[in-house]
């Protein structure tokens, strides 16, 4: 209940309440403003509409279990998620990612990152009313999670980064794809900019509403594109280069006077700054292992293996791509606790058979070291990070994520105070607010 | 640099502060609850300049004997360092000062631990639970709080009331 704002009201002043669902809360949150007129004197946000428990039901699943729960967490870039819990527990075992799963790592990680700064500015966008930009930003985000699908066999749940690696590699024809979403996008940005850049209805809710000083944003916390707007330099991906990005060649943009319009322009230069890593991870990722198109049916390969063992490959099911042991020294780090045991081996084999229970029985599998880590990775709404406490045992003693978009979120509150009713909505959208981030 | 700062922490603060890893990227330091708005103030401004508040929550660590222990991430920008300041608090009736005077975020952060761990945070000016709802009974993120424990039906209640 916004008991603050209600306890503090002018007693001539109104309050009005916006959501829990109203169309432009994206999601679950309610804000309570008091105004007098068409001005807000104090705001007040609820949020928790969306909390799950995820930090405690964390505490109660092992350290491969949990990775799906990552995926619910920004669930309009999941694989920044995965990659970033990914990360907290290889930094804790001390695990190498192999030079490929990095590539792939990175690719997936920036197709993300464009597909969260479409949905950011599309619905932002949509709700100042320029419905034609959405519809252009929800067409490129459908060729980008084509990529997606195309490789981890979902759009939005995916779990495909896993420890040690990557699930799977990338399929044929991955590259055709990349380069087909990589050029749509550029049109489709090319269009926004056109729509957008000099509209003067756009400019007038986003020009000089919702600014926020440099000292603010850095006091709340704020990371991202949102405090790159405000002239911070501060990059995740540069300060502290993880996989290969101190490899890559791309510009980190940077705003000036921290209002909404240049929220909406940092991410639009950050866009493009993507695609130019799409583009050169693809120019340098070398072609996968030939794929084992031909093989024996599992069937005849359980039968055959209770007589001998089978050495002939055998043909996995579409479900189960990528777990063939031939590719695994590519997209899985070596080390037998690390990853999931080859599929082929563990139907086929009593050695891969053990090995899988060996994996998956309580108390074995990933077990870091005692001893607590953070990692963090560039998120589509900023540093997304992971504080580990492990106690030596399969399950974290305790897990923690630092959303980006509750120190955001956090901030509404003061940056709508003196504004119009309407500059809460392109303000609020141009924080892009993930409920299952924020809420947890 | 880690060297160095452990130095720097050291001699500025003789009690009450101890670096527990120099580790590169993982400079741990544990502060007495005494003094940690003290240090966290001198932290904050120069020459070490740690202007941003990264996290903050708690740990809940009684069942390995000890109380609750509060973890803070600071974030300097002008130097890219980070640090992670650790206090130790009572297991019971955990309490410590609040951070809000020195970073805006800290408001709701320790709103959020207050909810999900019933550490008690004084000078915040406005300390209530934030993701759970007012009713909600228990702090969920104790370690002595059932995974599945169901909480009491709330009141209907009436838009008067």
């Amino acid at each position: 209940m916004p008991e603050r704002i209600a306890a503090e009201a002018r007693r001539d002043s109104l309050l009005l309440n916006l959501g829990p669902s109203h169309p432009a809360m994206h999601g679950i949150i309610r804000v309570m403003v008091e105004l007098q007129g068409e001005k807000i004197l104090n705001a007040e946000l609820e949020i928790g509409y969306l909390h799950r428990g995820f930090e405690k039901t964390c505490e109660a699943k092992t350290y491969f279990n949990l990775l799906p729960y990552t995926d619910r967490l920004n669930y309009v870039s999941p694989l920044l998620n995965n990659l970033a819990y990914a990360m907290a527990v290889e930094k804790m075992m001390g695990i190498t990612v192999p030079e490929r799963a990095q590539a792939i790592r990175v690719l997936m990680s920036e197709l993300s990152r464009v597909s969260d700064h479409l949905t950011a500015l599309g619905a932002m966008a949509m709700e100042t009313g320029a419905f034609t930009v959405f519809l252009y930003m929800m067409k490129a985000r459908e060729y980008l999670w084509d990529v997606i699908e195309w490789t981890t066999g979902a759009r939005m749940t995916t779990s495909y980064i896993r420890v040690g690696g990557v699930r799977a590699d990338l399929e044929p024809g991955t590259r055709e794809r990349v380069a087909l979403a990589v050029k749509e996008t550029r049109q489709v940005l090319k269009d926004v900019h056109g729509l957008l850049d000099g509209n003067k209805i756009f400019l007038d809710r986003t020009r000089d509403v919702g600014v926020i000083s440099r000292e603010d944003a850095v006091s709340y916390g704020w990371t991202g594109p949102c405090l790159r707007s405000t002239g911070v330099y501060y990059d995740v991906r540069k300060a502290r280069p993880y996989l290969i990005y101190d490899r890559l060649d791309f510009e980190v943009p940077l705003g000036e006077r921290g209002d909404n319009f240049d929220r909406y322009f940092v991410r639009m230069l950050e866009m493009e700054q993507s695609l130019r890593i799409i583009e050169q991870v693809m120019a340098a990722l070398p072609a996968g292992p030939a794929r084992t198109e031909t093989g024996i049916e599992p069937a005849e390969a359980i039968a055959g293996s209770r007589r001998k063992r089978e050495l002939r490959p055998v043909r996995l099911s579409p479900t189960l791509e990528g777990s063939e042991s031939g590719r695994y020294p590519g997209i899985v780090a070596p080390g037998a606790s690390v990853a999931v045991p080859p599929k082929e081996e563990t139907y086929t084999t009593m050695e891969g058979l053990i090995s899988h229970f060996l994996f998956f029985m309580k108390g074995r599998g990933l077990h870091p070291p005692p001893g607590e880590v953070y990692a963090s990775v560039e998120g589509g709404n900023g540093e997304v990070g992971f504080y580990i406490v492990s106690d030596g045992s399969d399950r974290p003693y305790r897990l923690h994520l630092r959303a980006p978009c509750f120190h955001l979120t956090a901030a509404l509150e003061q940056m709508v105070r003196g504004a119009l009713v309407a500059d809460i909505i392109p303000t609020f959208g141009s924080l892009n607010m993930i409920g299952g981030e924020l809420d947890r | 640099m880690a060297e160095n700062l452990s130095r720097v922490l050291t001699e500025r603060f003789p009690s009450g502060l101890e670096v527990l890893s120099d580790a590169p990227g993982d400079e741990t330091v544990a502060v007495g609850e005494a003094v940690l708005l003290d240090a966290m103030t001198w932290l904050k401004g120069r020459p070490l300049d740690y202007a941003m508040l990264l996290d903050l929550t708690c740990l809940d660590e009684r069942p390995l004997g000890r109380g609750f222990t509060m973890v803070y991430h600071l974030l300097s920008l002008s130097r890219n360092h980070r640090l992670r300041v650790k206090v130790a608090l009572a297991a019971d009736a955990p309490a410590v000062g609040s951070l809000t005077g020195l970073w805006k975020n800290a408001d709701w952060l320790e709103r959020e631990v207050y909810d999900m761990f019933g550490v008690q945070f004084t000078g915040h000016p406005d300390l209530r639970r934030i993701l759970m709802y007012e009713g909600f009974e228990g702090h969920p993120l104790r370690k002595d709080y059932p995974l599945r424990k169901r909480q009491p039906r709330l009141k209907e209640r009436t838009p008067d009331a």
